[in-house]
């Protein structure tokens, strides 16, 4: 179960890979779409909720194109 | 009335700056202007100011940069080589709109020179010694109690244009003594406001300083905005003194320390039944062509006297055109010319038009 | 299940997209600057002095106020600002051939003033704006489009090693350098990076952050394999690590 998620900008994004070079968890992959300056952004893609919401992404991106998301921990037996 | 004090040209000039309000000085030294710079360690930290004295005049005038990015009134002293070394930060700080006050001592030229007063900087002066549409507002003093007051001026001027201004004055005037009063310390808390200065985006949206703009039509309307303050200066802030006019035989254009001798010259020249009018330009940028332009209707001759092959003689044409005829007597090297030579000058020039 | 936000832009980055090539690591250092700018809380008296080269827009990237000085002569225009208003946190941010070549001069002075300023300095070993040329800190053998058969030594001189050149000087108070390479080192980055700017705040003095850092369009190399190329080649003859801390010297005599 993924323990967060992260939300790329598009039109910020250059395309880079450095973001998917990064990812421990590979979750992060070239989107087959253009943004409007001509570059394939990454794109978010963890069908099997892989992510840990490391960060490293962030880290890594040169034009903070990416926000982290981090699931809140519900008490198990609340 | 302030008593008089009996003080060198250099050392008056670093006291007037700090009685006009200026508490930050960076400087590099350089003959014939080094009192200025010694002066200037000694007197800042009594009154609270800074005193730097930097790597090279390229660092000076970048320091300047900064320090006025912050709002204060700043300045440096310098001579010749020195100011050249500093033309791509004048032009920087033109472009950014920044005030400043440069005190050109100009010694003798071109190259390494030598450390005599000399006028050979007039054209890097008023026409623009770095790259791109700018001019320095250039005031030429010609005795210390006038050079005390420009620098005041000139700090009042930099800031009302958010210019850099230029003092030009020369070895003379720098190394030689006079009796002079100073005006009273201005409280810095009359100093103008500058909402425009990096003095950190505390309530209010970042403030932005620079010269530059990749897009072209962007840097020309910043080129326009200067092109307007340009043209405010020259419609508000001419001047020059006249003397000796009417009926004059001949006038005489002459500034700075040439424009003193040539009181001397006036006298002497009465005394052989010569009537010599003089006009010397105060503000040599912005040059008070159309003056000069009615006076030179009235003669018949208007010679220029300089220390240097010829330069304000060019700014003297643009305005006489030919209403007269426009001869030129120079010294150059830092040769200062006697009143007897000037003297002889104008006698063969008043006799050569008399049995014409 | 709700979310919360971890890491997001810094405030103290403005709206304005980056100019950089993509995989440029000046936009990783940038981040940390604007993150550090807002952990410290001193958005609202910082002041950057941008250099002339890639990262002459950065006075643009910061919500902050901003100038740029001209080419190489950052530290002076920083030392005016900081001798006029010293309660002001100045940094400069220059490349290398606006530190290393023809600011060399203002670099070292304002180093041996120990001016208390904060200096990023980016070794990306070329001149990126103007298209890849040689710059002081090229490695040899490395070809740029000054040195298309790579740098040789006998005509263009050796690499400059920066902060091991100006940690002989008494002046300075830190130098140290890093790499944003990787998410291990973007940490340590910010880290030096803090540092050098709460030393300023603490009156301490001269701090430069060297970061070595890719420049894939001037090297030729895609993003990813620009990054190899630095660690194999950059961090050889550049070893990252602090190379002078007059803080912790101060805080082993108690002085600090």
């Amino acid at each position: 179960m993924a323990l967060g998620y992260i939300e790329i900008d598009e039109e910020r994004c250059k395309g880079c890979g450095l973001c998917m070079n990064a990812c421990p968890k590979k979750v992060i992959r070239f989107s087959k779409s253009f943004n409007s300056k001509g570059y394939h952004p990454a794109e978010f893609y963890d069908p099997e909720g892989n992510c840990i919401a490391c960060g490293f992404c962030y880290m890594m991106c040169p034009d903070t194109a990416i926000t982290v998301y981090r699931y809140e921990k519900v008490a198990a037996n609340k | 009335m302030a008593e008089k004090v009996l003080v060198k040209g250099n050392e008056a000039l670093g006291e007037a700056a700090i009685r006009a309000g200026c508490r930050y000085y960076f400087g590099y030294p350089i003959t014939p202007q080094s009192e200025l710079t010694e002066y200037m360690s000694r007197r800042l930290p009594e009154v609270g100011g800074v005193f730097l004295q930097a790597e090279s005049e390229v660092s000076v005038v970048n320091m300047l940069y900064g320090a006025s990015c912050m709002g204060v009134r700043v300045m440096t002293s310098t001579s010749s080589p020195g100011f050249s070394l500093m033309q791509e930060g004048i032009s920087y700080m033109a472009g950014a709109e920044l005030p400043a006050v440069f005190i050109n001592v100009v010694r003798g030229g071109p190259g390494l020179g030598d450390i005599q007063p000399a006028q050979g900087d007039y054209l890097q002066a008023t026409k623009g010694g770095g790259h791109g549409d700018y001019r320095l507002i250039v005031l030429g003093p010609s005795t210390i109690q006038e050079a005390i007051e420009l620098v005041m001026l000139a700090f009042d001027l930099a800031d009302e244009y958010r210019t850099p201004v230029e003092v030009l004055a020369d070895g003379m005037i720098g190394q030689m003594m006079e009796p002079v009063e100073f005006p009273e310390m201005r409280s810095l808390d009359t100093l103008p406001e500058k909402p425009w200065a990096l003095t950190g985006a505390k309530g209010r949206k970042p403030n932005k300083i620079t010269s530059f703009d990749l897009d072209p039509y962007k840097l020309e309307e910043m080129n326009l905005r200067y092109e307007a303050t340009r043209k405010r200066i020259i419609a508000n802030e001419q001047r020059w003194e006249e003397e000796n006019i009417e009926g004059a035989d001949i006038l005489v254009a002459a500034y700075g320390t040439v424009g003193r001798i040539m009181k001397t010259v006036m006298e002497m020249a009465r005394e052989r039944g010569i009537k010599v009018g003089l006009f010397r330009p105060i503000t040599l940028w912005p040059f008070p062509y159309k003056r000069l332009e009615e006076l030179s209707k009235g003669v018949d001759t208007v010679f220029t006297v300089e220390m240097s092959g010829g330069q304000m003689l060019e700014d003297v044409k643009l305005a006489v055109k030919d209403n007269a005829k426009t001869p030129f007597y120079g010294r150059m090297g830092g040769v200062v010319p006697t009143p007897e030579e000037i003297l002889d000058q104008i006698e063969s020039l008043v006799k050569g038009s008399e049995n014409r | 299940m709700n979310a919360k936000v971890v890491m997001k832009r810094p405030d103290s980055l403005s709206k304005i997209d980056f100019t950089y090539c993509p995989g440029c690591h000046h936009g990783i250092v940038h981040r940390l600057i604007a993150e550090v700018i807002d952990e410290l809380g001193i958005r609202e008296k910082t002041v950057i002095v941008a250099p002339v080269g890639c990262s002459v827009f950065a006075y643009t990237f910061f919500e902050i106020d901003g100038t740029v000085a001209s080419h190489g002569r950052a530290p002076a225009v920083a030392t005016g600002m900081k001798r006029a208003r010293p309660d002001r946190i100045i940094f400069t941010y220059q490349g290398d051939g606006d530190l290393a070549a023809i600011g060399t001069t203002e670099i070292v002075h304002a180093a041996n003033r120990g001016e208390n300023i904060t200096v990023i300095f980016i070794n990306n070993a070329v001149y990126g704006m103007t298209g890849g040329q040689m710059a002081p800190t090229t490695l040899i053998g490395q070809r740029t489009t000054t040195t298309i058969h790579g740098r040789d030594p006998k005509a263009a001189g050796y690499p400059i090693r920066i902060c091991e050149m100006l940690s002989q000087l008494e002046g300075p108070t830190y130098i140290e350098r890093v790499a944003v390479d990787t998410p291990q080192h973007v940490m340590k980055a910010k880290k030096a990076i803090k540092k050098a700017f709460e030393n300023q705040i603490n009156g301490l003095g001269f701090s430069l952050i060297e970061v070595l850092s890719t420049c894939p369009t001037n090297w030729g190399l895609p993003p990813v394999e620009a990054i190899k190329w630095l660690q194999e080649n950059m961090m050889k003859f550049y070893p990252l690590g602090v190379y002078k801390d007059k803080t912790r010297e101060e805080a082993k005599e108690g002085i600090v």
